[in-house]
């Protein structure tokens, strides 16, 4: 059967790199100095899904991001390892928001999408940490969700059967179509970029980017198919003004700190056997372990 | 995450030589295709941007699955079982990998799948793919194979096995035999034609590199009754045809990774390719010629990775206090091995050009006849590449070799033991200076262009070129140099006995090569030293270093073989009779 897939991809500043400059002195990221990179496990969720599509011909598969209209790079990225085709959900209107409004806003262009099988996406984005959007959409849009995904076993009868990996092992589960899944770092690699993938839909520009084209490349843009990737407004996912951007985040940050890890004193522990169940209830008691 | 394309400067400099501008449109048909195929490039800029697209996706698959399972591979190797070979799981996961990212029949035309690309960009990826895994070099560069068979076999042939190139399917090019190693005229596969007009092949050959491909070009006897190289003809046999099994796969010192088979030709179906008779004395040497190109790439990666290796060690190990690279002992041998690897490098991609042009108007003529003016071109081109593959293919891999044992000489004991990269990396040299032609077999193709002036043809050419001022001593060193190599050269001519002239010719050929590496260094630093893009700028301050240290070398080396050239006449070689 032939599905229709959608990644949920979104451009983040490199953190796993992280030099002297990454912060401002106000303690806010300094985007300048950290390259904006495909989130990796955003990479994960296209691998299933690219993976879903070799076993389905026919199946398309959709990238679909949220952020400002260079996030079109994530798209074409997507577009280079074997994704369809993909939207920028873009809108001054969106900025600001927290997990809360951006799950609203996505789960509504993955409305205005419509249509789908099966939503796909990264546990959780390197510059956030919370893990919170790919739930947040499958509540929004009222579909189960599987989370902490390792591998997708099987996609059969309306049905998806997924391996999750969690902290004390792995878990193999059913979920009915439609479905979210989020996926984790432990799944397979997504595979490279492919050279003629990369040739061919390296013009593939938003409308936004369409401006800045020369006249030949705009000539080619219309020439050649697949080449125009669609940018959409708050408006056209027909999300209410309420709900998205600044307005929509009940998450206010208070104050960020740029905290230094430093060594402090130390402490010796013997190898006798009071010693050691004296350090693990002190781990225990401060939350290290347990 | 490492890029081994991006984090190279010296690959974007000598991709972007102005002889690209001709490469790429005479390759191009001056961009025909635009109108067929969306990934075809629509002009000089957009197929330079493709190029360099493209080889930053063989530069990070490199930077990371190829380069990280190099170890893997080396201690796994390949199997044999049941007449089948399986690839150690890394080799598998680099296959795949290439298949997944369409780096498979690279220089291939559109029509059949492939990208089309002229020979420097695609021997570009073999010298990155060389440096994160030598072995693996080897199985992903057999789709060198394809070249052949399409410049030789009929369109029928094309259409079907050049598109499974393109897909992923491996090649090999079976051409050793147990009696038949360097001398290939020896070559007893003996192949009968049938009523149909197949043919079946019985024998052995051996040392095949990864002999259980799917697609085989095979050197066999159709000649019943001949014993030269007259009575071989080139076939192609489809694995999925069946009647050749792997007897088994040779335990080597180095390149582990890469199957080294025995095969066994059990009646096995084969195809002609191309005309009978013609399959050593045209077809195999246009396939060698590739395929030592393809070498002398490889070589060079090795000794990218050498260096590498040794200047990161060199940096890290304190002995006395400080770092040992502050050691001029040490310093000397990181920047021989350096100049050695840029030298390489020079000589590499000059060659590459020479072949992508007259490969050009060969492919061009086999769609139109081509104009006086052209024929005069590719008559040179053709010409030159014949000159510098054996000199490329014979020094670079002596180069890479001393880079390997510099580079364990860096490491100390650490470098004996078998903790480091720079062991496999030693093993994995040692084989460039033997297959594909022994140097000394390059020395012989070479010696022939010393004889007759190709090499001091192109040094005259150089000497011509603009030099900065920062290298004019280094280009007055070299013009010291070239006529001490023109004094040698004349003083064996003047002998006239050809017994002198061979064994004179490997210290003629280094000379040549003295000299052309050493303006390559310079031309090529001089011409990029301004360069906007800051990029080849960085780069050509690299070469620019290197030039200076090379042409160092250089000079000692040319006064050394020189000296030989005059004090060993043509009577004191009884002394070498052991």
């Amino acid at each position: 059967m032939s599905l229709n897939i959608i990644v949920l991809a979104k451009q983040v500043p490199d953190t796993r790199n992280v030099g002297k400059d990454a912060m401002k002195e106000d303690g806010t990221i300094n985007r300048a100095a950290l390259p904006a990179i495909f989130n990796p496990e955003d990479l994960n969720a296209l691998e299933q899904a690219l993976r879903l599509k070799d076993a389905n011909p026919g199946s398309t598969v959709t990238m679909l991001t949220m952020g400002l209209p260079r996030a079109a790079e994530v798209v074409r990225e997507g577009i280079f390892r074997g994704a369809d085709t993909g939207i920028v959900l873009t809108d001054r209107a969106l900025g600001g928001a927290d997990t809360l409004a951006t799950s609203y806003s996505l789960a509504q262009a993955v409305k205005k999408i419509g249509n789908y099988d099966i939503v796909l996406c990264g546990r959780q984005a390197i510059d956030g940490d919370t893990a919170q959007v790919g739930p947040q959409i499958a509540e929004k849009l009222g579909i189960p969700q599987v989370t902490y995904a390792e591998e997708i076993l099987d996609l059969k009868d309306g049905k998806v059967t997924v391996k999750r990996r969690l902290e004390s092992g792995v878990e193999t589960v059913k979920a009915p179509l439609p479905c979210v899944v989020t996926v984790n770092g432990s799944a397979a690699e997504c595979r490279p970029r492919n050279a003629k993938r990369v040739m061919q839909y390296k013009y593939a520009v938003s409308p936004s980017e369409m401006a800045k084209l020369s006249d030949e490349q705009k000539a080619l843009v219309e020439k050649r198919p697949g080449l125009k990737l669609q940018e959409w407004s708050a408006a056209f996912v027909e999300a209410d003004p309420q709900q998205i951007g600044m307005a929509g985040s009940p998450t206010k940050v208070k104050a960020i700190e740029n905290v230094v890890f430093t060594a402090k004193e130390c402490l010796s522990i013997g190898n006798e056997d009071d010693q050691i169940e004296c350090l693990i209830k002190d781990l225990i008691a401060n939350h290290t372990i347990g | 995450m490492a890029n081994f394309y991006n984090d190279n400067p010296a690959l974007k400099l000598h991709l972007q030589h102005p002889l690209m501008n001709k490469i790429v449109s005479l390759k191009e048909r001056d961009f025909a295709d635009a109108e067929k195929f969306d990934y075809a490039p629509v002009n000089f800029a957009d197929a330079m941007d493709n190029y360099e697209r493209v080889l930053e996706i063989v530069g990070e698959l490199c930077g990371t699955t190829i380069a990280d399972n190099a170890e893997g591979v080396d201690h796994e190797g390949p199997k044999v079982e049941n007449g089948r070979v399986t690839y150690a799981c890394g080799t598998q996961q680099n296959l795949d990998a290439c298949r997944k990212a369409g780096l498979m029949g690279m220089s291939m035309p559109r029509r059949f799948g492939g990208l089309n690309f002229p020979i420097t960009p695609y021997i570009m990826a073999a010298d990155i793919v060389s440096r994160a895994d030598t072995g693996f070099e080897n199985l992903w560069g057999l789709q060198d194979c394809a070249e052949t068979l399409y410049e030789f076999g009929s369109e029928d042939q094309r259409e079907r096995f050049i598109p499974r190139v393109c897909q992923g399917e491996t090649m090999s090019m079976d051409l050793t035999e147990p009696d038949a190693g360097s001398d290939l005229q020896s070559v007893m596969l003996k192949a009968t034609e049938q009523p149909d007009g197949t043919w079946r092949l019985n024998g052995v050959k051996r040392f095949i590199t990864n002999g259980d491909a799917d697609i085989h070009l095979v050197l066999a006897r159709s000649e019943d009754g001949t014993k030269d190289g007259r009575g071989l003809s080139m076939f192609i046999y489809d694995k999925r045809q069946g009647g050749v099994d792997v007897r088994r796969i040779e335990n080597k010192m180095g390149i582990k990774g890469s199957p080294t088979c025995e095969l066994v030709y059990k009646n096995a179906k084969a195809e002609l390719c191309g005309s009978r008779r013609l399959g050593l004395i045209k077809y195999v040497m246009a396939l060698m010629n590739g395929a030592r190109l393809g070498i002398a790439a490889q070589s060079v990666g090795v000794s990218e990775i050498a260096f590498r290796e040794a200047d990161a060690y060199a940096r890290d190990r304190k002995q006395f206090g400080k770092a040992i690279i502050e050691f001029p002992a040490v310093r000397e041998i990181l920047s021989n091995m350096k100049a050695k690897l840029d030298a390489s490098r020079c000589l590499l991609y000059e060659t590459a050009r020479y072949v992508d042009l007259y490969k050009a108007y060969e492919d061009i003529a086999r769609e139109r006849s081509l104009t006086a003016d052209e024929r005069k071109e590719m008559k040179l081109y053709n010409k030159l590449a014949d000159a510098c593959t054996p000199l490329a293919k014979g020094l670079t891999s002596e180069y890479c070799n001393q880079n390997a044992y510099d580079c364990i000489q860096i490491h100390g004991g650490s470098g004996f033991m078998k903790d480091y990269a720079c062991e496999r990396v030693y093993r994995d040299a040692r084989i460039t200076s033997i297959y594909e032609g022994t140097t000394q077999l390059q020395v012989v193709a070479a010696i022939r262009h010393v004889m007759t002036g190709t090499y001091a043809q192109l040094v005259e050419g150089y000497q011509q070129l603009p030099v900065a001022p920062a290298l004019e001593a280094q280009k007055a060193q070299l013009d010291e140099m070239f006529a001490k190599y023109q004094q040698a050269v004349e003083a064996v001519k003047a002998v006239n006995e050809p017994e002198y002239t061979d064994f004179m010719a490997r210290h003629l050929v280094e000379m040549a090569g003295d000299c052309v590496m050493g303006y390559l260094l310079v031309t090529d630093a001089s011409r990029n030293l301004d360069s906007e893009d800051a990029t080849v700028k960085a780069a050509a301050e690299e070469l620019l270093r290197s030039a200076k240290v090379y042409v160092n070398l250089g000079q000692a080396n040319v006064a050394r073989n020189a000296a030989f050239v005059a004090s060993v006449a043509p009577a004191d070689m009884t002394s070498y009779n052991v």
